[in-house]
């Protein structure tokens, strides 16, 4: 697919002992790491915007807040 | 107590989801098409701006261009809409524990224990289709009412993204008026015939006297009778409940129009190896062989043939194919696409009579080679070996009908 909203990234993360998946960090297509700072909300959502669909975290990354999304077993963000 | 039980159908649905995938194309007229080059060229689905140019459902792709020379076409993603079916399954299981489905796109779910927690039909209906729209990105209509029936006809009454209910009080002056053909179980011939008596919509159906309608169609007279007037007391059947495999079957449109019985019998064995090799993997034996053919106008039909004794050889389930086609078939039009199925199954534990006139070691030998087969295929794949007709027409030998098709319409009294 050349849609070009979707960007995979690599992403470091941890399961909780009550199974929960919580992502630590994000890994960007140029190489550069950030870290997550908090994870504010956790459902399942569509980006309409990235076209996929996929359990949604809501990061904060800085001051900045991002959506991270987990399709089936890809982790993906929108381009701004 | 009065049910209720909602009919949720995924609009456009193949549409829908590879617009949702890919938003460069959203905006724009776009249809999902098979494959021209191997001539399953017609159109499956299409969103709403190409619906806006007439383009329908089962037409062939260069019709749909005619009427939309910028139609966007795009291929089919089966695996993307088993997942989409899972996921609204899930959705709908947080409701109910009965989820009947019906094809990929569409079900029935009973909400009536429910209603009490999470308020009437109505609202429950609004916030599955809220649900759907934002975790999964597309819409979805739904019908909402005391019967299976009257809830499918309400899926479709309104839509994209609507939920429509019909009820004991107002569905004489909603259902009635409806045509004759969105009627379940209503198709060409029905509606022709009924036409013929002057029945137009569902509400005449209704107040026609049953025993007449059982005059004219038989049984299924009385059926129309009870579902036009409300009457389908059908259970939503629970989910996991999977329907019985009753019948297995294949069928494929050939890369080139099929002349001969030559070439119906280079397909019928790919299709037979199949069928059995299906059989054989769901542990049953076949007492029944069914074809169907179509001709080159898309005028089909189908022909059965009960077998002497219950099989799961794919040579066996050809020969009667074959058998079949020449009794039925004398090639005044070339074939499109054919057809093997195999119904009345039995479990392959079963007793058998064995006959005198027959070679019962031959056969289990015959059972023990296509075993093999299967065998070989499941390690290496499907061409890795195969009958020595297939290669004999370079055009005809390259379909894999175990994986290349396994979608199939379903019908609604397949558990009755």
């Amino acid at each position: 697919m050349d849609n070009s909203s979707k960007v995979y990234v690599g992403v470091n993360a941890r399961f909780e002992p009550d199974g929960k998946l919580m992502p630590i960090s994000i890994a960007w297509e140029d190489g550069s790491e950030y870290e997550i700072d908090r994870v504010m909300n956790v459902c399942r959502a569509a980006s309409l915007k990235a076209g996929g669909v996929g359990i949604r975290y809501t990061v904060r990354i800085g001051n900045t807040e991002t959506y991270l999304f987990l399709e089936e077993n890809k982790w993906f963000v929108e381009r701004r | 107590m009065e049910r209720t039980i909602l009919h949720i159908d995924m609009n456009s649905c193949y549409a829908s989801i590879e617009c949702l995938h890919d938003p460069s194309i959203r905006d724009f007229p776009v249809a999902v098409g098979g494959d021209v080059e191997a001539r399953h060229g017609i159109i499956l689905a299409k969103n709403e701006h190409a619906k806006k140019f007439g383009v329908k459902t089962g037409e062939a792709l260069w019709q749909a261009k005619q009427k939309c020379p910028n139609l966007i076409i795009v291929p089919p993603h089966f695996e993307r809409y088993i997942r989409f079916s899972r996921l609204t399954r899930a959705i709908y299981s947080e409701y109910s524990n009965q989820i009947e489905p019906f094809g990929l796109d569409e079900a029935w779910v009973d909400v009536t224990g429910n209603t009490k927690l999470f308020g009437d039909g109505d609202a429950l209906a609004n916030e599955i289709r809220e649900r759907v729209k934002f975790e999964l990105g597309i819409t979805v209509s739904i019908g909402v009412s005391y019967n299976k029936i009257f809830a499918k006809l309400g899926s479709d009454y309104k839509k994209p993204d609507a939920v429509t209910v019909f009820t004991r009080d107002n569905f004489r002056d909603k259902v009635w008026p409806l045509p004759a053909e969105d009627l379940l179980y209503v198709g060409r011939a029905t509606s022709k015939k009924l036409h013929g008596y002057g029945i137009h919509t569902i509400g005449q159906i209704a107040e026609t006297d049953p025993r007449a309608l059982q005059g004219w169609f038989g049984k299924c007279g009385l059926v129309l009778s009870a579902f036009a007037n409300g009457d389908d007391t059908s259970p939503v059947s629970l989910a996991g409940d999977e329907a019985v495999i009753k019948s297995v079957g294949n069928s494929t449109t050939t890369p080139r129009d099929l002349e001969n019985d030559e070439d119906a019998r280079i397909i019928f064995y790919m299709l037979c190896e199949s069928v059995a090799e299906r059989i054989r993997e769901d542990g049953f034996f076949a007492k029944t062989v069914q074809i169907s053919l179509r001709d080159r106008d898309l005028s089909s039909f189908e022909r059965q043939l009960k077998l002497e004794t219950p099989t799961c050889l794919a040579c066996e389930l050809h020969t009667a194919a074959m058998q079949l086609l020449r009794a039925n078939y004398s090639w005044q039009k070339p074939l499109r696409s054919i057809g093997v199925r195999a119904t009345d199954l039995i479990p392959a534990t079963s007793p058998q009579q064995l006959t005198m006139f027959e070679d019962a070691q031959k056969r289990e030998r015959m059972e023990t080679i296509e075993r093999t087969v299967d065998d070989i295929r499941r390690r290496f794949g499907h061409y890795a070996i195969g009958r020595a007709i297939t290669t004999t027409d370079k055009t005809l030998r390259n379909i894999n009908p175990k994986e290349d098709h396994t979608i199939h319409p379903v019908g609604f009294f397949k558990a009755v």
